[in-house]
């Protein structure tokens, strides 16, 4: 032990402090939190990875702890050709998903031959105090390279003052073989919290694909 | 020895805990990450000031180590007035720029008069299976203060299944004094992995400003 206490007395200064000779990666390993002034402001919360799966939910971790949420999606493809990816909010942790909202979407699209462009709001796709789930994109294709990737952006769901607001913006590799950019926007129109969502195609399985939620704190 | 070992015990709970006094920010020089619990999912990878560069290139970091990458982009600053700002990715390394992809592109503009707005689809700035470098800004000035901030989101990368799909958005000023937000995304139609992304303006070089390029676990 004697060996022991001299090389520990040498991992410290006179004024009794660790040396940075006293402290690795291994010291760490028990922290699972640090001070607020070094804590890094984006959390990772749950990641769900698809096979085969009718929808993806996260019914937990979604509270009061952050101001906002992320869910990014990566490679998320359908099983069922041109389909639209959708979401949905709940506020009994997930027994229903069928939150009233007032949405808009608008989108630009351009296919692969050069035959047409589109930047234009989307009437069709949009909810007026509706419950359905909400398109984040549509026309999905199912060609094994096509997919969907984006960013679903939830803004203090917890809060039992406030609707909340929503955004999303994805890149869209379409059934007919273009691309479509999805810009979607608008609020739950509730004043309880929100505190589960619901991602699902409108038919068939989502076959694959991750999506991340993180916690973005900005205190 | 002594005396160090009463000072630094002074700095040991009952429990044989270290107290903060025991800790100042020089205790943490050797701690090169942090316990996965902790860590930030926000990684910055690299970082490149501009300083008249005909192009910044990410040729190393973009891997399968993270599922999603944002570039920021800090104040470029062009040195050619009424330039555009442009990007193109790699399945080699960086040795060649000239990935095929389909692209959409459109930006809303409202000039410093008030003279008018806009709101439009770029039909000549998109691009259909080209491989061309894609267009980010377009009309970028070249005064002193003029300059372009914005992301680029990669998703994917290194996926040998799937196209690579990116989300650009940025705001700049116009050689004509107008504010400018241009939005672009796409995906490079390839199943070979992005491992290089090249950056340049369309005419000029980049003056100044840094791009950041970041991990998102």
């Amino acid at each position: 032990m004697g060996t022991r206490i001299t090389s520990l007395a040498n991992n410290f200064d006179t004024t009794g402090k660790l040396k940075a000779a006293g402290i690795n990666n291994a010291s760490l390993s028990g922290i699972t939190a640090l001070p607020a002034g070094v804590a890094g402001k984006m959390t990772l919360l749950s990641t769900q990875t698809a096979s085969a799966s009718a929808s993806l939910s996260f019914t937990s971790g979604i509270d009061s702890t952050y101001d906002e949420y992320w869910f990014v999606f990566n490679n998320v493809h359908p099983a069922t050709d041109n389909v639209s990816f959708d979401f949905n909010g709940s506020t009994d942790s997930g027994s229903t998903y069928s939150v009233t909202k007032t949405t808009t979407l608008f989108r630009s699209g351009h296919d692969e031959a050069d035959t047409f462009t589109q930047l234009g709001y989307n009437s069709n796709e949009d909810l007026a105090q509706s419950t359905s789930y909400q398109h984040i994109v549509y026309g999905l294709g199912n060609d094994n390279d096509q997919c969907v990737s984006g960013v679903f952006k939830l803004y203090n769901p917890s809060s039992t003052t406030y609707v909340k607001h929503f955004t999303s913006t994805a890149s869209n590799y379409f059934a007919s073989n273009g691309n479509n950019q999805m810009n979607v926007a608008g609020y739950f129109n509730t004043t309880s919290a929100i505190d589960a969502i619901d991602f699902k195609m409108s038919s068939g399985n989502i076959d694959d694909g991750t999506i991340r939620m993180y916690g973005v704190s900005t205190s | 020895m002594g005396s160090i070992i009463r000072t630094a015990a002074n700095n040991v709970g009952a429990s044989g805990v270290f107290s903060s006094s025991a800790f100042n920010n020089a205790s943490l020089n050797s701690v090169t990450s942090l316990p996965t619990a902790v860590d930030g999912k926000m990684k910055l990878i690299s970082s490149q000031t501009a300083s008249g560069d005909a192009s910044l290139s990410f040729t190393s970091g973009i891997d399968s180590t993270y599922k999603t990458y944002c570039f920021k982009f800090i104040n470029l600053h062009t040195s050619s007035d009424a330039d555009g700002f442009d990007m193109n990715g790699s399945t080699d390394g960086g040795s060649n720029y000239n990935v095929t992809k389909t692209t959409t592109i459109f930006q809303a503009e409202h000039r410093e008069d008030d003279s008018g707005t806009d709101f439009s689809y770029q039909t000549g700035l998109d691009i259909a299976q080209g491989t061309g470098y894609q267009r980010i800004a377009q009309s970028v000035g070249a005064e002193n203060d003029e300059n372009v901030v914005g992301e680029l989101w990669l998703f994917n990368p290194s996926s040998t299944t799937y196209v690579k799909h990116f989300m650009a958005r940025v705001v700049l000023n116009t050689e004509h004094d107008r504010a400018r937000e241009m939005y672009t995304a796409g995906y490079f139609n390839t199943t070979s992995a992005i491992n290089a992304i090249d950056f340049k303006m369309t005419n000029g070089n980049i003056d100044d400003g840094t791009i950041a390029l970041y991990g998102i676990a």
